[in-house]
């Protein structure tokens, strides 16, 4: 029995930058299963919250720990960018760097980076340049470079903020499918479509705090706060 | 305007007829310079890794100190080295004031600066897009920097290239640190120093278009093996 990350647990965190607070105190804990979606208006502190729960970001006040030590639930995370990182590489090097760096075989690695870009579409595309790949193939890859490490706990930063309706489809097939073999999903998105379709529960962010968390179901028939039911209607909220 | 002329029909003439010093003058700039440029470059490149990298304390004073050091003059570099390499010197036993290693010693001190600096140039703008991926990640630094390094290697190739520009057209601190003695330590500029001082122009014209030359198809030669303009944004 491989031990679990989970639970992720922030007790009274704060995230400030130039003397503002970005984020909380907040105090909130993710459990080990589920399709988590983080929603809330521009600069409600979404991608923020996703940076400090994966450790890109350090709280100015509070804690955050998941239930083993630090630098061993970083090793069994990923996260996506919004703006994905193409390393300077062909495809299937960005996509096998991650096992690269853990020590895998450059055989292996490669075998199974080939392996995933035939998962994601790109096959027949390992020795191009990733750089010169449409926005869709270079989200797609970076997906698959986050989930080649079978990560337990895998963030994603507006993932498809940027792509056409195809590039999302295929985008959110492959999260689903990780989903499906047990990876825990925690997304922040603007699409409210997108967010029915994938999530098993929400955690709506307004000013830098939790304003509401529901199981999705619930949280789109009957949203509790004035903001979010705003929200879920179209209206401005600021 | 005759000098010129008579300077190119020279260089052609040394070049055409095989002349035996020429190679030999030729073969010991490469050796010295290239020499140079590899040891300089082994030190410049994790060093401007190094600095894209890491926080410490002095960081931006090291970084201007690297770029202010571009500008060593080359004859105070040579009696630097002639100071330490002389019969009194520190390191004077080891005999090795008026040879090629004490001319590839003075140049890895003029070039070093230099690539470090462009190095760290190339490296700090990667570093900024790749810095998320890689924390992420849970690189080491020396992970980090290996990456950084590998994938701003055409940068890089620029960085080594433009050392080599300035170390096999130096000729101030090689003098001083060389001698210019024949057949031992006498190369390219030095040659063209020596018969620029003997009045004779043309032979010096002439080593002077071969060293242009030589330095541009060494140029060419890296940026076609390196493939540098052929692999798209790269």
């Amino acid at each position: 029995m491989v031990a679990s990350i989970l639970p992720l647990t922030l007790t009274d965190a704060t995230v400030r930058k130039g003397g503002k607070t970005i984020i909380g105190p907040m105090s909130e804990t993710i459990g080990p299963s589920g399709f988590t979606i983080f929603m809330g208006p521009n600069g409600s502190g979404k991608t923020t919250l996703l940076r400090l729960m994966h450790g890109l970001e350090h709280p100015r006040g509070g804690s955050v720990t998941w239930q083993l030590p630090a630098a061993q639930a970083r090793m069994k995370q990923a996260f996506v960018f919004q703006t994905p990182v193409m390393m300077r590489r062909t495809v299937v090097e960005n996509i096998a760097y991650p096992l690269r760096v853990r020590g895998e075989a450059k055989n292996w690695a490669h075998a199974e980076a080939a392996r995933w870009a035939d998962i994601i579409g790109l096959g027949n595309a390992l020795e191009q340049n990733a750089e010169v790949l449409s926005g869709g193939e270079k989200q797609k890859l970076a997906v698959a470079r986050a989930l080649i490490v079978q990560p337990e706990v895998l963030f994603l930063d507006e993932p498809t903020a940027n792509l056409d309706g195809k590039a999302t489809r295929e985008i959110e097939g492959i999260l689903l499918a990780a989903q499906a073999d047990g990876v825990r999903i925690l997304m922040a998105t603007h699409h409210l479509g997108q967010a029915r379709r994938l999530a098993s529960d929400i955690i709506f962010l307004y000013q830098g705090q939790v304003h509401e968390r529901a199981a999705a179901e619930e949280f789109f028939n009957t949203p509790r706060t004035p903001e979010s039911k705003s929200f879920l209607s179209g209206d401005i909220v600021e | 305007m005759r000098d010129l002329w008579q300077g190119m029909i020279e260089a052609f003439w040394l070049i055409a007829s095989f002349n035996a010093d020429l190679y030999e003058i030729v073969l010991r700039s490469l050796q010295v310079t290239v020499t140079a440029v590899i040891i300089a470059s082994a030190i410049a490149l994790p060093l401007g890794a190094g600095l894209a990298v890491n926080r410490f304390r002095y960081r931006r004073a090291t970084i201007s100190l690297l770029n202010a050091l571009m500008g060593l003059p080359p004859v105070v570099v040579g009696l630097f080295v002639y100071i330490l390499l002389s019969r009194s010197g520190p390191f004077g036993v080891l005999g090795l004031l008026f040879t090629p290693t004490a001319m590839i010693i003075a140049q890895i001190i003029i070039i070093t600066p230099l690539i470090a600096s462009i190095a760290h140039q190339a490296i700090r703008d990667l570093w900024a897009s790749y810095h998320d991926l890689l924390i992420s990640m849970n690189t080491t630094k020396w992970q980090r920097m290996r990456t950084l390094i590998w994938d701003a290697r055409r940068s890089l190739i620029t960085a080594s290239l433009a050392g080599f520009g300035r170390a096999i057209g130096e000729v101030g601190a090689i003098m001083i640190v060389g001698g210019n003695i024949d057949h031992l330590t006498r190369v390219l500029t030095t040659a063209i120093a020596l018969e620029t001082g003997k009045g004779d122009f043309s032979l010096a014209l002439g080593l002077g278009f071969i060293l242009i030359a030589l330095a541009i198809a060494v140029n060419m030669a890296i940026h076609a093996i390196s493939r540098t303009e052929r692999a798209s944004t790269w």
